[in-house]
């Protein structure tokens, strides 16, 4: 039975149903409705909010929480995930799993609170110090939250890895008829690394350190073939009348909504083109993009930023057809008009001319 | 009664602090280095021992271990 | 043979890594003491910071987690919220509790979180060669204050134990020394009277111990305890600064 439900409180139920116990936060808009809503239903579930006194105190009680294997999670906003990059990359080295949602919110600097996607270099190519990733999930809709959330514990339980799930300031405001179906999680070992008191076993230590540099160069190795397991592994996608398309949008979360409206109206002009959807922006969908690029005369990249994953479109597009770029900042987002004339004038405009 | 005081030579790192606790003024700064070039403690007089453990309480690297032999043995 | 004194099972065999002459040995012993006789090992979860306490993971024989630099307190908290049964400490130096982690360290007392901070004062960054803390007394030659501390343009040193007698939370706060038998045992004492508290759930506690760095003070192991004795002791408020006071407390 579908409810009606905040993008922002969705999430937050899931996560209690995917088992997390443990939120530690800090108030930021457009995010503040997932502590907000952890403070109130976390003690009930027989769980723990804390608030803590910032975004750096809150990611590394995220830490303190997962290196003693309890599912964990914290929920901030573009500021806030800039201050929590040090701690990814720590959480990443220490191998610990959590879960991250970053509700992104324009920026730089104290920015604005409308949508952007201006945070995608952050997520995709690490905002913290060293080789570092974490699979980032994109929903596009109330309901896609509830069901990567849930999964997103799984996920980084399996690979001992964060997990972000990414939305913007409107996926995460809005609300949507949602249902929480009973979710089967993947089949996960026991966390015997964690640090949670050596009884009646040897002592474990979660570290993130290696005093010499062949240590370093052999961790750095073993951590390059976990991630090259979950590059392998974890590609999603979802596809909008790519089937016999000849032109593709790429685009994610609430631009690729938008996006969906600007296809149909080109089909009515009999221009068949369709949208290839990320749904992991990392690892980002390669192999499912290269598979359609054999009958694709051209692309465009339709984001809320500079234009930051259409480098990625473009290295996996490689040359073999021209890549366009929409795209509106500071909280804007584009009417599909745009679209449809920033599709013609970039794409179309080249192939009539 | 004879107090013994056993020295862990390897983990000695020769820093004094048991010479000037001990208030018997009994251990010193010996002659031999050991492996990493330390020249660990060594006791002077052991029969003037009086098991009181300063020296163990005050060694940072645990490298001394203070005995009573009781009486017999 | 009766035993008076030998290592406890409370620490590893590995050998510190420690200078000559460095009293965090000392500070580690007591540690290792009481989590063997307060029966803590296997229920004991540890927080190392990073500095030259950064490797105590190898010491201590229980769990142990590694935290970012000035982070332990909150890495501590969030443990300790997961795992209520279980014993948290966090060890730090003065740069992680009382510069980078002093907010953490004082949001954590002001919650009252039920873990105990030990916080090892020797003033000066020693890890990385010396540089100055926000402990280090005016005067005090650095390799970054290379001509004395100057209150004028780097300020007075920050009392961090004094500080937190204030806050609600944290409901023992002690200033113990480690450089004469007596004033170990001491801090053994302290040290025991912490444990005891997080035990009985009573809030947070927090002991800030003084603690000797020959290498950086440029002064020979046992010139720095004199050092400490005589520079460092008439500073910071000493003793038993804050305790809790329902009659209840436990001082077992």
């Amino acid at each position: 039975m579908a409810m009606l439900m905040k993008g922002n409180e969705a999430i937050a139920e899931a996560a209690i149903q995917a088992g997390c116990r443990l939120f530690y936060g800090y108030p930021i808009t457009p995010s503040t409705e997932i502590p907000e809503y952890m403070s109130k239903k976390m003690k009930s579930s027989g769980g723990t909010y804390l608030q803590a006194e910032s975004e750096v105190a809150a990611i590394n009680m995220v830490y303190g929480a997962g290196a003693v294997g309890e599912r964990v999670m914290t929920g901030t906003s573009s500021p806030g995930f800039s201050l929590m990059q040090e701690g990814l990359s720590y959480l990443f080295a220490a191998e610990i799993p959590c879960v991250i949602v970053d509700v992104m919110r324009s920026g730089p600097g104290l920015g604005g609170l409308g949508p952007t996607q201006a945070d995608y270099f952050q997520l995709t190519k690490g905002g913290g110090h060293g080789d570092y990733h974490g699979i980032v999930l994109a929903p596009a809709s109330v309901q896609e939250m509830v069901d990567l959330t849930k999964e997103a514990f799984d996920i980084a339980d399996y690979y001992r890895n964060l997990v972000i799930v990414a939305v913007d300031g409107i996926l995460g405001q809005m609300m949507e008829p949602v249902e929480f179906p009973p979710y089967q999680g993947r089949k996960l070992s026991p966390k015997t690394w964690a640090a949670s008191g050596a009884e009646g076993r040897p002592k474990n230590n979660v570290i993130s350190y290696y005093l010499t540099p062949d240590l370093g160069e052999s961790e750095n190795l073993r951590w390059g073939q976990k991630i090259s397991l979950m590059k392998e592994s974890e590609q999603r996608f979802s596809e909008y009348l790519m089937d016999d398309a000849e032109f593709a949008f790429v685009a994610f979360g609430t631009s690729a909504r938008i996006t969906e409206t600007a296809v149909d109206m080109l089909r009515e002009e009999g221009i068949k083109v369709g949208l290839f959807r990320p749904v992991t922006l990392w690892p980002f969908p390669e192999k499912g993009l290269s598979a359609r690029l054999p009958q694709i005369k051209g692309l465009m990249s339709v984001e809320l930023s500079s234009g930051q994953m259409v480098e990625d479109v473009k290295l996996i597009v490689n040359g073999q057809a021209p890549v366009g770029l929409c795209k509106r900042q500071g909280g804007m987002t584009p009417e599909p008009e745009e679209v449809v004339d920033a599709f013609k004038k970039q794409l179309l405009g080249r192939g009539q001319g | 009664m004879k107090n013994v005081v056993k020295i862990n030579v390897e983990r000695c790192k020769s820093c004094g602090l048991c010479v000037h606790t001990c208030p018997k003024k009994i251990l010193k700064i010996g002659d031999k280095p050991n492996s990493k070039g330390f020249y660990a403690v060594e006791m002077t007089d052991q029969s003037l021992c009086i098991g009181c453990a300063f020296c163990g309480l005050i060694c940072p690297d645990l490298a001394l271990e203070i005995y009573r032999e009781e009486k017999g043995e | 043979m009766k035993t008076i004194f030998t290592k406890t099972s409370g620490l590893t065999e590995r050998p510190f890594h420690y200078c000559p002459g460095c009293t965090h040995g000392i500070i580690h012993r007591l540690i290792g003491e009481l989590l063997e006789e307060m029966n803590l090992i296997e229920k004991a979860i540890g927080v190392a910071p990073v500095g030259c306490a950064g490797f105590c993971e190898n010491y201590f024989s229980c769990d142990m987690i590694g935290a970012a630099h000035g982070r332990a307190v909150a890495v501590a908290t969030g443990a300790k919220r997961a795992r209520p049964d279980r014993f948290v400490f966090t060890y730090q130096g003065d740069g992680d509790g009382a510069s980078i982690g002093l907010a953490e360290t004082v949001s954590a007392a002001a919650r009252g979180e039920k873990i105990s901070s030990i916080f090892v004062n020797n003033a000066i960054y020693g890890m990385t060669g010396g540089q100055m803390a926000p402990t280090s007394l005016v005067g005090q030659r650095t390799s970054t204050s290379p001509y004395g501390r100057d209150a004028v343009t780097m300020g007075f040193p920050l009392d961090l134990p004094k500080i937190l007698t204030q806050v609600e939370g944290a409901v023992y706060v002690a200033s113990v020394s480690v450089e004469s038998p007596q004033a170990i045992k001491e801090t053994k004492k302290a040290l025991r009277k912490a444990f005891q508290i997080q035990l009985d759930g009573l809030g947070y506690s927090f002991v800030s111990i003084l603690s000797t760095c020959p290498t950086n003070w440029g002064v020979d192991p046992v010139e720095a305890l004199d050092w400490l004795t005589t520079k460092m002791k008439p500073y910071f408020a000493l003793g038993e600064l804050k305790t809790p006071a329902l009659e209840g407390g436990s001082n077992s």
